[in-house]
């Protein structure tokens, strides 16, 4: 599935299955498609969906190293290794200096399942910034 | 040092910049040029290998033909040497030791095609194995490129259009407003809603003449023509 048929699946969904929220939908043109989805009042943390040979990614980007105040490092880190698993769906990763959070789908994944996942993630990314916000600047 | 060793060194080095490729193309290229050779020789080997199993189902059959022969004219010898025909019996023990140099040919053959075929078995599962791991590697590799380029796609795009990537716990706040915002507004939407169905049970009631004094033009045109009346 190409990322404009994956857009034309999630634009056919009942509202109710993505959890009552609007998606806004930019393609990003590139050396690699990426597709932007914004969720209604959430437009500052959207969330970024790329296909590779295998699987679907999506990534929320949570902040860079500039933005960590230097002594809560550490803490930081070890806190994402902690809630890693603890947190539904989604894992901490980091992409040059960006931490992200992100989730994996198989490339057979149906559009409820995308969309649920789009919905967990930025949950989970706003929580994540939340919990996390003592260890930045 | 492993591809993936590379990589990981390569991503921890620092090699950050924007457009600098994370991995090298060329070792793509390479894993995926091995990923296609070991799919090939695996396709050799099971071609090789049903070949090698049909020659062994061969000389079964054979073994079996032969094994039969020889029990057939043993038969035969036996019943010569009953019937006291031992002219008989030594042509027919002639012929015996005919048959079994082939079936000991035949029999030896069928053990080296088993042994053979054996070895491609264990061929195809190491190759399998081998052709697993690299297109997990070729799989990571990959993915890392991937998220390389959207990640500097993102970037770029939001060079292009002039605006900054806000900061996390900007992002958060204004959030967290917009949240409170929509929570006001469906606060307020519902107070004016109560507001509203007071009024129009007013309106009803206005209609049906109940309550407060209403004056309408007829009404007031009633009352002067009473008074031009009076």
């Amino acid at each position: 599935m190409s990322i404009k048929d994956i857009v034309k699946s999630l634009e056919k969904l009942d509202s109710d299955v993505r959890e009552g929220f609007d998606f806004d939908y930019q393609i990003i043109p590139g050396n690699e498609e990426v597709l932007q989805i914004s969720l209604q009042g959430r437009e500052e943390i959207p969330v970024y969906l790329t296909e590779t040979d295998t699987q679907l990614l999506c990534i929320s980007y949570l902040w860079d190293e500039s933005e960590i105040k230097p002594e809560s490092r550490t803490n930081m880190i070890e806190m994402m290794l902690d809630m890693n698993i603890p947190m539904p769906l989604s894992s901490f990763s980091r992409i040059g200096d960006k931490y992200a959070v992100f989730g994996a789908l198989s490339l057979n994944s149906s559009a409820e399942d995308i969309a649920h996942e789009i919905v967990i993630l930025s949950d989970n990314a706003i929580d994540a910034i939340d919990v996390m916000s003592d260890f930045l600047k | 040092m492993s591809l993936l060793k590379k990589i990981f060194t390569a991503v921890r080095g620092g090699a950050r910049e924007a457009g600098e490729a994370i991995v090298d193309a060329n070792a793509i290229r390479i894993l995926e040029q091995e990923v296609k050779d070991a799919e090939a020789h695996i396709a050799k080997a099971k071609q090789d290998l049903t070949m090698v199993m049909a020659k062994e189902m061969q000389s079964s059959r054979e073994i079996e033909r032969l094994k039969k022969q020889v029990t057939e004219y043993e038969g035969y010898a036996m019943e010569a040497l009953n019937k006291g025909d031992e002219g008989l019996a030594t042509e027919i023990a002639e012929k015996i030791s005919t048959i079994e140099p082939d079936l000991a040919m035949q029999e030896e053959t069928k053990t080296s095609f088993s042994a053979h075929a054996a070895r491609l078995k264990e061929l195809v599962k190491k190759t399998e194995r081998q052709l697993a791991e690299h297109k997990r590697q070729l799989v990571m590799v990959k993915t890392t490129d991937s998220v390389q380029k959207a990640t500097s796609a993102i970037s770029d795009n939001f060079t292009n259009s002039n605006s900054k990537m806000m900061s996390a716990s900007d992002s958060l706040q204004r959030i967290k407003q917009k949240q409170k915002d929509f929570d006001d507004k469906l606060q307020a939407a519902e107070i004016l809603d109560s507001e509203n169905s007071d009024t129009s049970l007013e309106a009803k009631m206005k209609q049906a003449g109940i309550g407060e004094n209403t004056s309408s033009a007829n009404s007031v045109l009633e009352r002067i023509k009473a008074k031009k009346g009076a």
